[in-house]
Parts: structure tokens; sequence; C-alpha cells
């Protein structure tokens, strides 16, 4: 019996390491290859969202121009902003939770396999159902912040609130799910040693962001709840006419939305935190520091989020407690960018495209802190709110910040991934695209601002005098477009071609470099112990992991069973929010049951094959 | 300093000793409490801005939600019995006290749906007011988690006949056990602050 046994497991590795067919995909459960998946379709939504950006760009080159009607430009600009936050940057730092966060902590997968691949999944439908509005012709136009008033019924009928406001609780389970299953990994599945003390930083970052995700999810979702009910079932939340207010909406709106501003940042603080020791030669300086700066930032992001309402008119002491409590979440901020600089300091620095990409963040980012601190004060944020200020300001956190860090990120793991570099010559034209065509972009807009130039307007008039800033930032955003093809162009051809890497090809400190490039599916043949917080660069330790991970195993390990449940039943979530459209009580309870038939087949299912 | 380092297998991981899929829902369920948290301030802030009536005082029967509170405290005392039994390998006990689970899930259920029907009588709907919109979106919320929790209890039991839950994996009903109990807590917080403190 157990022979028999053996070999039929045995045969499932086989086909496991070398299935790579679209079912194989479909049904996979495993980390590395949702990571992929994540990635590669968060590219695609940037190249669907900075497309809308050229568009808007385009048409505020000139002064009066109407190549786009008012009303499209609503749905483009709304759209933009939506797809950007929660179909891009979000969803590419879960790729870079995905692949990186079990290699360095020494795990095999992450707690709940196929838990990740319905977030994928969901995700993906999500996505998708968001953007087929725009097939209908209805996409969301109330901006990516749906302010009520405008998302109410007399003043958007039709469907496009209600496509974003169901787009978002669909992406909201994903982002739940997510939270969770990075959570429970993080706490339970360290290698021996792995104490959190140790844990490298963008590990680190990921379980603050998870927290994050789990807490901040859930408000906005009872907000899209409740625009939802007054949309389709006549509930009076936010209809002053039943007594209802339409402040309630941006209250609950920023008690999400500051944090998840921390949620779009605090990942690529821990990239470049892994990064820049890395090309310094030298461990981080102040490790604990910078990890009690990422709590910090985490915890005090729950209490600041008014600074967003400040023309709403709260009264002096609720602006007061505000400004104060957004002035000081800039300490532990520029904590960091101080330890990134100590780090630096005095190191052996080596510029590839992954340090450029990390140096250039924290320049960037550092001039998107300025102009925060800026517009903290409130009576400077009654001249700025609404106007372009506020709109480069963002952006610098934004992209400046979270893209730009992801992107040092891709060039820092690709090699992992593949077994390949990434081109550094394409890697340092990606770069410099980069930096010049988003600064032009952006800078120039601070200047449109402060001049008066309002935000989600369609065109502007000429007597603004703000022409030559919109006609420099039209110039930069397609040079900045063309740094996003030069890396299209850079992950295809070297995903094919790249220059082979090694398994620690940056000489770096971490776990995840310890094992061959790419990994093998489960990772590590046996879990090593750790012993310090850069084990690859301790001699004694290094030689005594390596023995450990870089082994053929004579039985591969038992690796979780691929599953098409997941992919079901995020096809069944996605049908009952879709329904809510609706608006039929009797269909939307109905649709619950392929819901509940789904999970009872998922938990039926064993997890992992017969016998373990 | 560095010392060889030994290998060791999956279960030398530094790891809480809870098993990953307690703490994973214990993580849901503080996700849970931030979304019944801000229907609860939403419904405290907004129950004094409501314009029209019926109010709160003139409505709610005391005494009768009381009854189905306490039906609901109980129906938490039969889960932990259930899972008692479940962990002792008695079947039939199991089945027994997770079918009065589900049984005092629904008497509080029914309860609470005539209690609905009472107040749309009075003129409180969805849309009368901000307390109408408040009350029943919180309410029926935690109502459609009740009736999940009796979905995920009726499949237990089918689990139990089926002789698929032996002690050893009575985690399964420890779990949800604590969706139950949770589910349970919230009643009793919306209890306070809706019924008791109007
Ligand atoms: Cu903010």
């Amino acid at each position: 019996m157990s022979s028999v046994g053996t070999q039929t497991v045995e045969q499932q590795h086989t086909s496991h390491e070398e299935d790579t067919g679209l079912w194989s995909w479909i049904t996979t459960v495993d980390h590395k290859r949702i990571a992929i998946m994540y990635f590669v379709t968060a590219t695609f939504f940037f190249f669907v969202a900075g497309a809308k950006a050229l568009a808007i760009r385009v048409q505020l080159m000139f002064p009066e121009q109407e190549l786009i009607t008012p009303e499209v430009y609503n749905q483009f600009f709304t759209m933009h902003g939506t797809t950007m936050i929660f179909l891009v940057a979000m969803p590419m730092a879960v790729a870079f939770f995905n692949y990186v966060v079990p290699l360095q902590i020494g795990a095999r997968d992450v707690a709940f396999p196929r838990l990740n691949a319905l977030s994928y999944w969901v995700f993906l439908f999500g996505g998708l159902y968001l953007n087929s509005s725009f097939i209908v012709g209805a996409a969301p136009h109330a901006s990516w912040v749906g302010y009520a008033t405008l998302t109410m019924p007399e003043f958007s009928p039709g469907q496009n609130t209600n496509f974003w406001l169901i787009g978002l609780s669909i992406l909201g389970i994903a982002s739940i799910a997510g939270g969770v299953n990075f959570i429970t990994t993080i706490i339970n599945m360290r290698a021996p040693g792995m104490k959190l003390m140790r844990m490298p930083l963008f590990t680190w970052m990921t379980f603050v962001t998870s927290f994050l995700l789990i807490t901040a999810i859930p408000v906005i979702g009872v907000a899209l709840i409740y625009l939802g009910f007054d949309r389709l079932f006549g509930t009076v939340f936010f209809q002053p006419a039943g007594g209802g207010d339409p402040v309630l909406w941006q209250h609950l709106f920023w008690i999400f939305g500051h944090p998840e501003v921390y949620i779009l940042i605090l990942p690529a603080f821990g990239v470049i935190s892994d990064v820049i020791p890395t090309f310094s030669k030298k461990p981080l300086f102040g490790y604990p520091i910078v990890v009690y700066a990422g709590l910090l930032i985490g915890f005090i992001g729950w209490g600041v989020w008014s600074h967003h309402m400040f023309t709403v008119g709260l009264g002096p002491i609720a602006d007061s407690f505000f400004v104060a409590a957004t002035m000081i979440i800039a300490i532990p901020t520029g904590v960091k960018i101080f330890n990134w600089i100590a780090t630096m300091w005095g190191g052996s620095l080596k510029f590839t495209t992954a340090m450029l990409f990390s140096v250039g963040l924290v320049a960037v980012f550092t001039v998107g802190g300025l102009s925060g601190i800026m517009h903290a004060s409130a009576p400077v944020n009654l001249q700025q709110h609404d106007t372009y200020f506020v709109v480069a300001h963002f952006h610098y956190v934004i992209v400046g910040g979270a893209m730009m860090g992801l992107w040092a990120g891709l060039y820092y793991w690709f090699p992992k991934v593949r077994g390949r570099y990434l081109s550094e010559t394409l890697g340092k034209w990606h770069f410099w695209t980069t930096m010049i065509g988003f600064n032009l972009t952006f800078f120039p807009m601070h200047f449109a601002g402060i001049f008066g130039m309002p935000r989600r307007i369609y065109t502007y008039s000429a007597e603004l005098n703000v022409d030559i800033y919109n006609q420099l930032a039209t110039i930069g955003a397609f040079i900045f477009a063309l740094s996003a093809v030069i890396m299209a162009w850079n992950l295809v051809k070297s995903w094919r071609g790249g220059e082979k890497a090694p398994a620690n090809p940056w000489g770096a400190p971490h776990l995840e470099w310890s094992i061959p490039s790419p990994p093998h599916h489960y990772n590590f043949p046996a879990i090593p112990t750790v012993q310090s917080r850069e084990p690859l660069w301790n001699d004694g330790e290094r030689e005594a992991i390596l023995a450990v991970t870089m082994e053929e195993p004579e039985t591969e390990p038992v690796m979780p069973n691929p599953s098409y449940w997941p992919i079901l039943l995020a096809a069944s979530i996605t049908l009952i929010w879709a329904l809510v459209m609706t608006g039929i009580w009797w269909v939307i309870a109905l649709a619950i049951l392929p819901v509940i038939y789904c999970v009872f087949k998922w938990g039926m299912e064993p997890a992992f094959p017969e016998g373990h | 300093m560095a010392q060889a380092a030994a290998a060791v297998d999956d279960h030398g991981h530094t790891t809480t000793g809870i098993s990953n899929f307690k703490v994973g829902f214990w993580t849901f369920i503080a996700s849970e409490c931030l979304f019944f948290g801000t229907l609860i301030s939403t419904y405290m802030v907004y129950k004094g801005r409501a314009v029209v009536g019926p109010y709160p005082a003139e409505i709610f029967d005391v005494l009768i939600t009381t009854i189905s509170t306490t039906v609901l405290l109980f129906s938490s005392l039969a889960m932990v019995l259930a899972l008692h039994a479940v962990q002792l390998g008695k079947k039939k006990h199991a089945i027994m006290w997770l079918l009065a689970v589900i049984a005092m899930g629904g008497i509080f259920l029914g309860m609470e749906f005539n209690s609905y029907l009472k107040y749309i009588d009075y003129g409180l709907t969805l849309g009368s007011s901000t307390f109408g919109s408040s009350y029943y979106v919180l309410t029926g919320t935690h109502k459609v988690h009740v009736v999940l929790g009796m979905v995920w209890m009726a499949v237990l039991i089918w689990l139990i006949a089926r002789n698929r839950i032996p002690p050893a994996k009575a985690e399964q009903v420890e779990i949800a056990g604590l969706y139950w109990h949770f589910v349970d807590i919230i009643w009793i917080v919306i209890f306070t602050l809706v019924y008791l403190i109007q």
C-alpha cells in the first residue's frame, strides 16, 4: 500500500515541476506562480490606466480644448485613479509579498495556499468587472474618492457608480483574504531562529501592511455598503433630505483612505530597506529604529484622516488636532530617510538599476513628503485644496514612493524569479526616462496648482496663465510613458534572453538568496536555521545554511494539491456582487447558493496528496 | 559566533504554537471587529439625527429583545457542549448540541424578524430616517452572520454524521465555535448600545 502511495506522490511531483500548461496556471496554489500572475495583471492594468492619463494630458495641453467631452473626462480621471491604486499599486505590492515573503522567512508556501489563489482570482475578476463598465459606456465618473452627493442617484443616475462601488467591494475581499494570509504566514511559518527582530525589513513592512489591510478595508467596506443601499434600496445614509449627512462618507472614506496611503508606501519602504544595504555592503543602519518607525507610521496613520477634510468646516479644535497629528507622522518617515542615508554613508556603493530606483525613491519621495507637510497646515491647505498642487503632491508620494520602490524590487528580485538578470542597460534607460519624465510631468503641477488651476475639471481658462506648466507636464507624461514601454520591453527580452544569474547575484544577506535561481517549486529542500539578521553575510552561518538549502533532496517535499475551486469560488463571488446591480433581493439571495457550494467543495477537497 | 546551523523539518518553524487555521481565523475576527465597529458607530451617531419618527424609545420592546438575546446566549453554551462532545468522540451528543445551536439561532431570527414586522408597521423602514437606515443595516448585517453560522453548523452535522470529524479534527468545530461566539458577542454589544442605552 505505502509503496503505491509513494509512487503516486512522486509522479505528481514530476508532473508538477514540468507542468507549464494553461490549466496548471489556473489551478496553481504555488505562491511563486501566483506572484507572477499578480505582477503581469497589475502591469497590464498599469498600461490601461496610463493610457487614460495620456488622454487627460493631451486634453489639458492647451487651454479650452474640446478633444474629450467633460463626461468622458470624468470617467477617465476617475478610472485612472481607481485603477492605479486598486489594480496597480496594491496588487503589484502583493505580487512581491507573494514571491518574496515565504522565501525570506524560510517557508515552502504561504499559510493558506488556496486562499492565496482565491485572492488573485477575485482581484482579477474584480478588475475586469470594474473595467467592463467602459464596454457598456457607464464607467465610474465620481472620482476615486466617490464623494456622496455626487454619487447619489439624483446626480449619478445609471450604473456608473454601481460599477465603482461593487468593483471596490469585490477587490476588498481579495485584500482582506491576502492580509489574513500574510499575517498568519509571518506569525507562524518562520524558519527556526528567525525571531521577529531578525526578519528582513521587506517582511516586516508586509506584516505591518497586512494589519492595515485587515483593519482599513472593512471601514470602506461599510461605507460602500451604505452607498449601495442608498442607491439601490432607498436608505438615507448620505441623503440630507432624510436627515443623512454626506460628510459621513468623507469620514469613513478617509479613515480608510489615509491608512491606504501607507498600504501603498510601506511595501516600497520595505523593498528599499533591503536593496540599499545590499548595494552598500553594510547592514541597515539602526534596524530596530526602522522597524519601530514603520510600526509607528502604521499606528499614527489611523489618526490623521481629517487632514483631507479641512475645507469641510469641522471647527478649529478638530482641525488643530489633525494638523498636529499629521505633522507628527512626518517624524518617523523622516527617521527612515535618515536611516537609509546613513546606511549608504561610508558604504561601498554599487549603482545597479535596483539601487538607482531606491535612491531615486529617497530623493523624490522627500519632495512629496515636504509638500505634504505644507498642506498639513490647515490655513495653507485651504489655498491648495482641490488644486493641481495636491495632484503633484500625491503623485510624488505614490509614483515617486510606492511605484519606484516596486520597480527597485523588480530589478532586485527578477534574477531570483527567472534565473536571469534584467538588462542593466535597458534598466538604466528605464530609470532615467522615469526620473526625467516623472519630474517633468509633476513638478510643474505644483505651480499650476499654486496659481489656482483646479483639479478634476476637463479644461482651464487661458487667463489662468498656466499653459506652460501644462505643456511641460504633457511632454513629461509621454517621456514617462516611454519609460514604461522600455520596462515592458526589458521584461519580455530578459525573460527569454537575459544574462544567466547565480543563486545570489548581488551578494545579498537574506534567505531568499540561499536557494537556486529560479527556486524549486518546494523552495527549501529542508528548512535552514537562522542566527542573525544577515545570515548570508556571516561566514560560518552562510556555509551551514547553504549546505541545507542548495542540496538536492532524495525525495521531494510534499506540496499542496493544485485546485480549481479558488477560481470557481472567485467567479461565484464576483457573480453575486455583480447581481447586486439589479437591486432585486431574491436574485441576490439565490446567488449565494453557488458561493456556498464552492466553499463546501473547497472544504471537502484534501489540501495535500493522500496520506499527508 | 556563528555555529553550524542544523537542518530541521517543517515542524521546527518559529511559530506561535497555535495552528495556522486558528491564527488566520482570529485575524479575520479582528477584521470583522472593525466592520461591526464602523456599523455600530454610525448607528450611535445617526440615531439622534432622525428628523422624523418613529424614534427608538417609541418602538423598541426591551422585554422581547431580552428574551431573544437570552436564547442566542444559550446557543453559545450549546456550542461549547457540542465542541466538548466532538473532542470526546461522542457523535450523537455532538449532533444534538449542534442541532440545538441551529434551533436557537432560528428562534432568535424568528423573534427578530417578528420585531422587524412590528417596526415596519410603526413606519420605521430602510428609508424613513437615518435611525431606520442605520438600525436595519446594522442588525441586518448581524442576521446575515447568524444565517451563515447556521449553514456552517449544518455542514458540521453532516460531516460528523459521516464520521469525518474524529476527536483529532475537533479544531474544525472549535473554529466554527469561535465564529459563533463572536457573532454572539457582537449581538451583546448591539443589544447594550441599541436597546438598553437608548
Ligand atoms: Cu492622508
